[in-house]
């Protein structure tokens, strides 16, 4: 599998650096390679559930990379898809039973993302494209690398949303009561922003601005 | 080793369905009953909640047996049995299934500062999942004192407002009976709800607030006729 010459390479070498940061930017999960869009439309309503649902992600990605990158060389060509979704869903319900034992408020937090996590497309891309031929190191960072990625796209959305159509922020108000319409001011909260469309078209903003800086993600054609 | 040879491919699946199922149910039978403390704890907080006692989930235990004097089963409004945890242990999602007279429904009984409160459980449908909750009646059987809702699933941010103050806080004060003919709590149109009967629905979650509509009138019929003769 390893091709590359076996020597000892630092932990954190130049190469395995850009693991943690590319997916930040020039190679994001969300808005480069446009996946796990349906988990950013969902759950981006309020922030708690977006940042909830960050952590599970990069629990469930690191843990199911490294385990993916120790059986690669034992995993069957033909069924490794199927191997790769038996370890993401086994992962995310022993996640789930624990905290439901441990944790019963994060996991009511949670109830509805479990199944979101499993078919978060994020995770299948990175098995199948990354874990499956690296180290388990490696994979390990890319699989932190990609869902902070992940979670920062996921919780900028949430902010704008919850900001704008709740006049909320993790729950608290941040809009003085003097100012909503309702009490005599001039301010309403968008409700728009409360439905999934808001969040393409939030995350579509964010593409935009992301490509008008970092000029190097302009296709030529 | 040939890793893709037919034999191999055959071995290794069902190494894995063997290894992921003992695991699986390993840790599902091993954690089981912590996580039903969990859930009966949770259930006496919010039934607590609805007479608005808020305790933490771990003080719930105590908390309720300090406030809950009586735990009721009722059939057919009338009651059929007062063994505690019989009532307790009713499962909702079954009962509410039954027709009215046939449901076996508990009814607990508080009592605050000297005060006598109904807790009448409720459950029924979401747009995505189950929705339940408490509401509690003042000793006239009739007088909403407080309600909480809770939701498997709904929508956060629309459908799962039902468990916020925004939309508990209309319910203390409502009437479920106009002398004496039951009426039921409908859930309107958010900004259209007047009078006794009504409160104003989530907009935006349609689905899950008639969801609660109809899990009200559902779950308090079948108590109708028991508070009518207290």
């Amino acid at each position: 599998m390893s091709t590359e010459v076996k020597q000892k390479e630092a932990l954190f070498s130049k190469k395995n650096q850009k693991l943690i940061s590319d997916p930040f930017n020039d190679n994001n999960p969300i808005t480069v390679q446009v996946l796990g869009i349906c988990s950013a439309l969902a759950i981006t309503v309020k922030l708690e559930p977006a940042i909830v649902m960050s952590l599970s992600v990069m629990f469930v990605l690191a843990a199911g990379n490294v385990i993916i990158s120790l059986i690669r060389n034992l995993i069957p060509n033909r069924i490794r898809i199927i191997v790769q979704l038996v370890v993401v869903a086994s992962l995310v319900i022993l996640v789930d039973q624990f905290l439901k034992a441990f944790a019963y408020d994060v996991s009511k937090q949670l109830s509805v993302f479990v199944g979101l996590i499993i078919t978060n497309c994020i995770i299948m891309g990175r098995f199948e494209a990354f874990a499956l031929a690296n180290s388990p190191w490696k994979a390990f960072l890319d699989g932190i690398g990609n869902s902070i990625g992940y979670g920062v796209i996921l919780i900028a959305v949430a902010f704008f949303r919850e900001f704008l159509g709740s006049g909320t922020l993790l729950g608290f108000s941040v809009i003085p009561e003097s100012w909503y319409i309702a009490n005599g001011g001039f301010y309403a909260n968008n409700g728009f922003f409360l439905f999934p469309p808001m969040a393409l078209i939030v995350v579509g903003l964010i593409i935009w601005g992301q490509r008008a800086k970092n000029t190097k993600l302009i296709e030529e054609n | 080793m040939n890793v893709n040879s037919n034999a191999y491919t055959y071995t290794f699946a069902t190494v894995m369905v063997v290894v992921v199922a003992v695991l699986l149910s390993g840790a599902s039978l091993g954690l089981k009953s912590k996580q039903s403390a969990n859930v009966s704890q949770e259930k006496k907080q919010s039934i607590l909640a609805s007479i608005g006692i808020e305790k933490d989930r771990s003080e719930s235990d105590e908390a309720f047996n300090q406030y809950v004097k009586q735990s009721l089963t009722l059939q057919g409004g009338k009651v059929i049995s007062e063994d505690a945890s019989a009532a307790f242990d009713i499962d909702m999602a079954a009962a509410v299934k039954k027709s009215n007279m046939d449901r076996q429904v508990p009814l607990y009984v508080a009592e605050k500062d000297g005060e006598t409160f109904y807790i009448v459980p409720m459950r029924g449908k979401g747009l995505w999942g189950p929705v339940w909750g408490y509401l509690a009646l003042e000793s006239d059987g009739n007088t909403v004192v407080g309600a909480t809702f809770d939701h498997k699933s709904e929508t956060p941010g629309l459908g799962a407002e039902i468990t916020t103050p925004m939309f508990t806080d209309q319910f203390p004060g409502k009437k479920i009976s106009e002398a004496g003919m039951f009426q039921s709590i409908s859930v309107v149109k958010a900004g259209t709800s007047n009078g006794d009967y009504m409160v104003d629905g989530i907009s935006g979650g349609t689905i899950t607030s008639n969801g609660v509509n109809d899990m009200l009138a559902d779950c308090l019929a079948p108590y109708a006729s028991y508070f009518k003769n207290i």
